[in-house]
């Protein structure tokens, strides 16, 4: 064993100082046996990423650590002298070259203890392939402990909870069971989940019919339904285009607390505070998701408290992760998913969502109100809603549709502003906010909606898109969704049927037609407000979702973004602090909270496009419609602006992940039990 | 030799609390509970000399509300052994809590007791001393570190105080609470949590322990504190010192 542990430098971290004596001695058996196992490569690629993260500190210059796909550079500036402390096995490959990379001395080896030598090679230009495809890596995702259930869940949401009590619903009707087991990346179930909320309960009737004795947290049944349309200083009533005799205006966050409980006294196990970061493959087909390692530094390198992430391997697998879910979103891809569903790509918004606690005698619980012009105009799809929970808890959200083309625009601001108008102001006076967060929304509908099926499980709820946007409901076709996929689940299981059975029972099922009838009102507003209002009216008062056409939707929202030089800046009114906030404020009242140290969450696919594409030709816009300040640009010693990721702000919304112009961020999952801390969302 | 951890319930430490309209507390419905902070590095401690072969079982107690149960299971999933669940469903105050933990001593027979140096919630900083007071055993606060020595029967603790770092040597049995800086706990992983669900957690009243719960302590109110108010850019050293003088009175 590699014993030349050398002091670290200042800038290093603790962790760094390895005391043999306190590592769980089964920590260097799962090494060895990772080690003689040659090298193994992450099934999914690079979703990994850090977690497999070998355990070398800085060398002189720049040390490329990682694994055979990513890597991290850690900057010479952190280090001093050639201090290196090594596992042994571990891989390493340095380089350092002068800033103008004329010289390059590359130095890579493996630490000897297992009988592989150091070895000198100039000029490795691919060294992913030419060095270390030679040799033997370390990658922690190599072993670890791996878990074997009949159902793996990703998402404790309405989708996956549903799906899972359902599944033990039908284990006791036919009195078998089936080990299900569900994973949530908030930190309890619940903390992850904004939304409106006017629920429909539907789907809630279906799966627990007696929800009303059994303390369920829906109470506040709709009172009124107000729509207005609003310009700069006045709010004009426009018929109710919604009919919600029978919703109740809820906390969804509440709500799925209360179906959590409900699916643990079933029998199914939640565990929140576990990421799932990567998908498990058996040739094609799905076997599981493997959760984060828990305890790797910012630089990559493992801390003291170091966990490896442990495989959940499912016969069947239902990823319930919500509008964007990372995971699903690689395998629509990969299956093709899109094309081989209705075909058009999806379609987003981002909702951003305040709960104030207003003044007595201006609360009326039950009270609906949307709106929909300014601030927005004529050409941005969006608008406001307010709805009084009880205990004088009012939920009040600005939803941007995400195709908009000013990349000025800044959808946190836009809701700022719309606090001052009159008619919102006057109901706001003298209340205060309770909880901030921010969520991107599906607005494709029918049109949009993949085939969900792939080897070895299927996708389930937002991740898929069931949201009826007409209605701005998708709650219930989650639900409703996931219990599909339960029953389908399940007689696949027992009986050995095809998964393919939940694409035939969505088809059938209310689901498909109530999107199916909704699916014209939000392509029509491709053409303007206006012809928008128009079509919607006439759909429905007149056709009623019968025209024989089906609008088609615009281009993806990230291409939708037009370039800055063909629109003004947009200033806008500082915050006031009682009204509105800025931004940092309302941050903190997400109770969001990660780790600092860990590696950023957020990728960059090309480091380069943020100061080469994104900042010149459109301005920066992630700097704008993040609702969390996460991308900034700020300058650097030479005065250049540079793009920096406060990470740890994320509020988990992907808009990003869906905005950014050429695609080049990319959303993945930090440590689990990070994110916003939502409880009255 | 046994160590047994206190660990408290607690307001997550990343929540915004909110103080509840009638001032009577701070807002816990609804809200999100873990481990305290500093229950959560007693317990690393613990585990620690655990496994370096120095002790043969940790025992996690936690008292309060049915709730606690949950806490108590965290830490079983940590690595304590055993857990001890005392119910009492109105809050605790440490002089309470002191008692109750005398009386698991006198059952539990521990050789060491690590507690966290304060709750986040109250930040009382009182009943690792007070507890120690109770059972005359030496007590080592404010931990950075702990060394214990088996043959001897002691513990070297250095204690954080505000002059600087304060060695001290401890006879075993002892109580010794934590600070911020002694150890990083560690994560609960997936494999644990599960194994922590066939755990015991033994339950007791007060009244199983004979002791009397009184509160000695009655909070009268609780309000947020003042907005900071927004700073005043002055034009001159004379405005500075006017203001010095008048408006905050204090040359």
């Amino acid at each position: 064993m590699v014993t030349s542990f050398v002091h670290c430098s200042r800038g290093l971290r603790r962790s760094c100082s390895i005391r043999g004596a306190k590592m769980p001695s089964s920590y260097f058996s799962e090494l060895r046996s990772a080690v003689q196992n040659g090298i193994r490569k992450s099934a999914a690629g690079c979703d990994g990423g850090v977690q497999s993260s070998v355990e070398v500190l800085v060398g002189q210059g720049k040390l490329w650590s990682g694994n055979l796909r990513c890597f991290h550079s850690v900057p010479s500036s952190a280090v001093s002298g050639l201090n290196v402390l090594l596992r042994p096995g571990t891989v390493f490959h340095s380089r350092s070259d002068s800033q103008l990379g004329l010289k390059r001395d590359y130095c890579s080896g493996v630490s000897p203890g297992y009988g592989l030598g150091i070895r000198n090679s100039r000029n490795c230009s691919n060294f992913s392939r030419g060095f270390l495809g030679k040799s033997r890596s370390f990658s922690s995702s190599g072993e670890g402990e791996s878990i074997q259930y009949d159902v793996v869940i990703v998402g404790a949401g309405p989708a996956g909870l549903s799906a899972a009590i359902r599944l033990k619903q039908m284990c006791r009707g036919k009195d078998s069971d089936l080990s299900v087991c569900v994973v949530e990346k908030g930190a309890e179930v619940g903390a992850h989940i904004l939304s409106g909320n006017v629920f429909e309960p539907r789907a809630l009737d279906e799966l627990i019919p007696q929800w009303k004795n059994e303390e369920a947290p829906i109470n506040v049944p709709v009172s009124s339904d107000k729509f207005w349309f609003l310009t700069k200083d006045r709010a004009f009533s426009l018929p109710c285009p919604f009919d919600n005799k029978g919703n109740y205006v809820i906390s969804l966050s509440q709500l799925v607390r209360w179906l959590g409980k409900k699916a643990e006294e079933l029998g199914v196990e939640i565990y929140p505070g576990f990421a799932a970061s990567e998908v498990l493959y058996d040739d094609d087909t799905v076997v599981g998701i493997k959760t984060n390692d828990m305890g790797i530094s910012k630089d990559g390198t493992k801390k003291e408290t170091f966990q490896q992430g442990v495989a959940l391997k499912g016969r069947i697998t239902l990823l319930a992760e919500g509008c964007r879910g990372s995971l699903s979103e690689k395998l629509l891809r990969k299956f093709n998913l899109r094309e081989k569903g209705h075909g058009q790509h999806q379609t987003y918004a981002l909702g951003i969502k305040e709960v104030w606690e207003i003044e007595e005698h201006k609360h009326k619980p039950g009270s609906v109100i949307h709106t929909l012009g300014w601030p927005l105009d004529n050409k941005t799809y969006g608008g406001s809603f307010l709805y009084h929970m009880n205990d004088r808890q009012v939920s009040l959200g600005f939803v941007v549709a995400l195709n908009y083309g000013n990349p000025y625009l800044n959808p946190y601001e836009e809701f700022q502003k719309l606090k001052h108008h009159p008619a919102i102001k006057c109901l706001l006076d003298g209340g205060s906010v309770l909880q901030y967060g921010a969520r991107t929304l599906n607005e494709g509908g029918f049109q949009s909606i993949p085939f969900p099926v792939f080897p070895g499980g299927a996708i389930i709820g937002c991740s898929a898109g069931f949201l009826n946007v007409p209605k701005i409901k998708g709650t219930h076709t989650a639900m409703k969704s996931g219990m599909l996929a339960a029953e389908a689940a399940f007689s696949a299981l027992q009986e050995g049927s095809s998964m393919d059975m939940y694409w035939d029972a969505l088809r059938k099922s209310w689901i498909w037609e109530e999107l199916r009838l909704a699916r014209n009102y939000r392509p029509a507003f491709e053409y303007g407000l206006l012809p928008g209002l128009g079509v919607s009216a006439f759909e429905h008062y007149v056709f009623k979702g019968r025209l024989p056409f089906t609008l088609k939707h615009g281009k993806p929202d990230h291409e939708a973004t037009d370039v800055a030089k063909r629109h003004p800046p947009i200033e806008y009114p500082r915050p006031d602090g009682t009204l509105s906030f800025d931004v940092p404020t309302s941050l903190h009242r997400s109770n969001t909270n990660h780790d600092h140290d860990q590696p950023p969450h957020l990728r960059l696919r090309d480091p380069t496009v943020p100061e080469r594409v994104n900042l010149p030709e459109y301005a920066g816009p992630e700097s704008r419609y993040c609702p969390a300040r996460v991308y900034e640009y700020v300058p650097d010693e030479e005065g250049k602006l540079k793009l920096h990721i406060n990470a740890q702000n994320c509020l988990h919304c992907k808009a990003c992940d869906i905005k950014d112009p050429k695609q080049n961020i990319e959303w993945t999952v930090p440590e689990g039990g990070g994110g916003p801390g939502y409880s009255i969302m | 030799m046994k160590i047994m951890v206190a660990i408290k319930r607690v307001v997550d430490y990343a929540v915004k609390i909110r103080v509840k309209p009638d001032k009577s507390g701070v807002e816990t419905q609804n809200v999100k509970m873990s481990m305290n902070p500093f229950c959560e590095i007693a317990l690393e401690e613990a585990l620690r000399i655990k496994e370096s072969g120095l002790a043969s079982e940790v025992v996690a107690v936690s008292m309060g509300p049915p709730q606690c149960v949950d806490t108590i299971r965290t830490g079983l999933a940590m690595g304590a052994d055993r857990g001890i669940h005392v119910e009492y469903p109105d809050a605790l105050y440490p002089l309470s809590v002191a008692k109750l933990l005398k009386a698991l001593v006198e059952v539990e027979k521990p050789g060491l007791l690590i507690l966290g140096k304060q709750a986040i919630d109250d930040d009382c900083n009182q009943t690792g001393q007070m507890l120690a007071g109770l059972l005359r055993w030496p007590q080592g606060t404010f931990a950075s570190k702990v060394i214990l020595d088996k043959e001897k029967q002691a513990a070297t603790v250095d204690r954080e105080v505000d002059g600087g770092i304060e060695t001290l040597s401890l006879d075993l049995p002892a109580v010794i609470t934590t600070d911020l800086r002694l150890n990083q706990p560690r994560y609960a992983t997936l494999p644990n949590i599960m194994k922590a669900k066939s755990k015991v957690v033994k339950k007791y009243t007060p009244q199983d322990l004979n002791v009397e719960i009184k509160a000695d302590l009655e909070v009268v109110q609780v309000t947020e504190p003042p907005k900071r108010k927004v700073g005043v850019v002055l034009s001159s050293v004379d405005e500075l010192i006017d203001k010095l003088k008048n408006e905050a009175r204090v040359i």
